[in-house]
């Protein structure tokens, strides 16, 4: 095993806590880049659909995993890029301005949702994203002149300097790249003032509060930057998928996306990638062996929501740390071999703290 | 006028389905500080038991109907035991987790069950159809045989629900466990079991509002859908609060039907979720809920 002796400071926010990280993580750089050469079309194109979720999931963890704000309406910022990116290259913006744009009015609209957030906590938030989800679906099926409304509304082929990005690779590159921006973008801003400020609300907004950290603004910062980080999800979901219509962008897609985040491991930027990633092999997973299953239950609409929600119901009972927690599970196993006690990971059971005050 | 009248009976009709739900919601949140989101994915299971019970087993409406809602009476307290109770203790996030993806999965398993599936089924109540005129045929209030239905037996429900928490020794215990379970405990209430029971009551008023809506909505995977109303009825009635479910549910309702008439199309579906944004601006407490702050 190996021990980290830390000199500085600069040390203990480092990106690479070590040299095997940079390691690793440079291989698995290499590998993403090899990837199209190695893959079929099709596993390429789920690949950049791990890409896309997972920058739309980062958002969401920033909010629910470290800022502690729970979103039921996180589908709503996506649509919001997604209509804004589609609207945009219609007028011929070119992607360089019409990506931030996109970011942008998801953003301000994050503010916007993020308002109520200001004066309510847990239940309440999760119930007003909830409702501030389905008034903006609403809202894109009435605005039929920019959205297309139920019709739907085709996406124009993604061209940026000349260069054509409708093809898989090129847009998978896109999408690689700009998700490794997100990820970095997250982790930087996790071990600045602003991200610690972010954890500190999450664990106890009242002393955060007293700690100085002016909740208002902070909880408005976080609504902001998931909402912008959804939207450059939905910008590039929008090229992806090319077809837009407001049912994608319902309810389930924002449950989906809390599954996913969930699923991955709430409170850690690998989960935001393990989640999506997660989430599309079971589903292709599935998709292989419908033919292998007798027809009664190959065929059944209904296979994926119930396999979906056993497995979410499982982790959350079984494993609530998620993907991640499991992998920090058995690589401590590994580097305390044969040292590992059951009991390192075990949940503290408390008696239920009641938050009311009578 | 009358058109307004006729509007707000309707409305009344369905605030009352909106009503149970919440109160479904209210009993949980009361007794375990946690939000059923499965809520209305149990109204859904509820509305196809009863009509398995009716078709399959050919009983009449109203034994199905009782039998429905002890068959998710039953369900409820499964729920609680094998999946909710060794999360106790946990963060409230973890049980909504819980509980919404019981509810995904609710949704796909009722449509790999044969029979059931993803079709659209009619329950085949007796009252169907009819109507009653108030005030002259033709000329007066005319109010559908199954809306009646649903207000009178909202009410019966929920005067037996009142008279279940204030004279009946297991209905003063709940009070008490959602009151302080510390205290329940240890006054020698068994807060567990008493835990499992809430869930059972719950699931069984929906499974009550779920038959009852039935004829209105038909029966099918997705009627679960409109628990996602009964949110802002719980939330317009402050969240912890019974008579304010029932007052949130109502309020939904008639707005609901009046913005559907008066105010342009496709309103009516959000109507309720503006309600409750306004509400949460205006007053997050809700009209009847009381002022809580969070302890250090």
């Amino acid at each position: 095993m190996r021990f980290l002796f830390k000199t500085s400071y600069a040390q203990d926010i480092a990106l690479f806590r070590h040299s095997g990280q940079r390691f690793w993580y440079g291989a698995l750089a290499l590998a993403l880049c090899a990837a199209p050469w190695l893959l079929p079309d099709y596993f390429l194109s789920q690949l950049t659909f791990i890409g896309i979720y997972s920058i739309a999931c980062l958002g969401l963890m920033l909010l629910a995993g470290f800022t502690g704000q729970v979103s039921l309406g996180h589908a709503a910022f996506l649509a919001m890029g997604a209509y804004t990116e589609a609207w945009l290259q219609s007028k011929g913006w070119p992607f360089a301005l019409s990506l931030p744009a996109a970011a942008l009015v998801a953003g301000v609209s994050g503010v916007v949702v993020g308002l109520p957030a200001l004066r309510v906590k847990g239940m309440y938030l999760a119930i007003a994203t909830l409702a501030f989800g389905f008034i903006l679906e609403e809202g894109v099926v009435r605005a039929e002149g920019i959205t297309g409304g139920n019709t739907g509304l085709t996406v124009a082929a993604l061209r940026i300097f000349g260069i054509d990005f409708d093809n898989g690779r090129n847009f998978y590159y896109l999408v690689v790249a700009i998700a490794s921006l997100c990820v970095i973008g997250v982790l930087n801003l996790l071990r600045s003032p602003t991200g610690r400020a972010f954890v500190a609300i999450r664990d106890s907004e009242v002393s955060a509060q007293s700690m100085g950290i002016h909740l208002a603004r902070y909880k408005t910062i976080a609504f902001a930057l998931s909402a912008a980080l959804a939207g450059i999800a939905g910008a590039l979901y929008a090229h992806k998928i090319r077809f837009l219509s407001p049912e994608q962008f319902g309810f389930l897609q924002s449950v989906e996306l809390l599954m996913m985040v969930v699923i991955g491991g709430l409170g850690s930027v690998h989960g935001a990638i393990f989640g999506p990633a997660f989430w599309i092999v079971v589903q292709q997973m599935i998709v292989l062996a419908k033919d292998y299953l007798p027809p009664v239950i190959g065929q059944q609409t209904g296979l994926q929501p119930t396999i979906f929600g056993l497995i979410l119901v499982g982790f959350v009972m079984f494993e609530p740390m998620g993907l991640y927690g499991r992998w920090l599970k058995v690589r401590i196993f590994f580097e305390l071999f044969p040292f590992y006690r059951k009991g390192m990971f075990k949940r503290q059971k408390s008696y239920m703290k009641s938050e009311r005050v009578r | 006028m009358l058109q307004f009248l006729q509007l707000v009976v309707s409305g009344a009709a369905i605030g009352c389905i909106y009503a149970l739900i919440a109160l479904g919601f209210v009993l949980i949140y009361k007794a375990t500080e946690t939000v059923n989101f499965a809520q209305g994915d149990l109204m859904m299971v509820g509305g196809f038991v009863g009509l398995s019970f009716m078709s399959l087993l050919g009983l009449p409406f109203w034994i199905a109907f009782m039998l429905a809602i002890v068959a998710m009476a039953g369900l409820g307290m499964a729920t609680e035991r094998i999946v909710l109770r060794p999360l106790l203790g946990q963060p409230a996030f973890t049980v909504v987790m819980v509980t919404i993806g019981l509810g995904y999965l609710a949704r796909g398993l009722v449509t790999m069950i044969p029979y059931w599936g993803t079709e659209t089924h009619t329950l085949p109540v007796p009252y169907k159809d009819e109507v009653i005129w108030l005030g002259g045929e033709g000329t007066g209030l005319v109010i559908s045989v199954e809306h009646l239905v649903i207000i009178v037996v909202t009410v019966l429900l929920v005067t037996s629900l009142y008279a279940f928490f204030r004279f009946t020794r297991l209905g003063i215990a709940m009070q008490a466990t959602s009151q302080n379970q510390l205290a329940a405990f240890y006054m020698g209430i068994p807060v567990r079991r008493i835990n499992m029971m809430i869930w059972g009551l719950s699931a069984a008023i929906c499974g009550a509002a779920g038959l009852l809506l039935a004829p209105i909505t038909f029966v099918h995977a997705n009627m679960g859908f409109v628990g996602l109303k009964a949110f802002p009825a719980a939330v317009v009635g402050g969240f912890g609060s019974i008579p304010g479910a029932l007052v949130g549910g109502l309020i939904i309702g008639i707005v609901e039907s009046l913005a559907g008439f008066y105010l342009p199309e496709g309103i009516k579906d959000i109507a309720a979720y503006i309600v409750v944004l306004l509400m949460l601006v205006l007053k997050p407490n809700g009209l009847f809920g009381d002022n809580t702050t969070k302890k250090v």
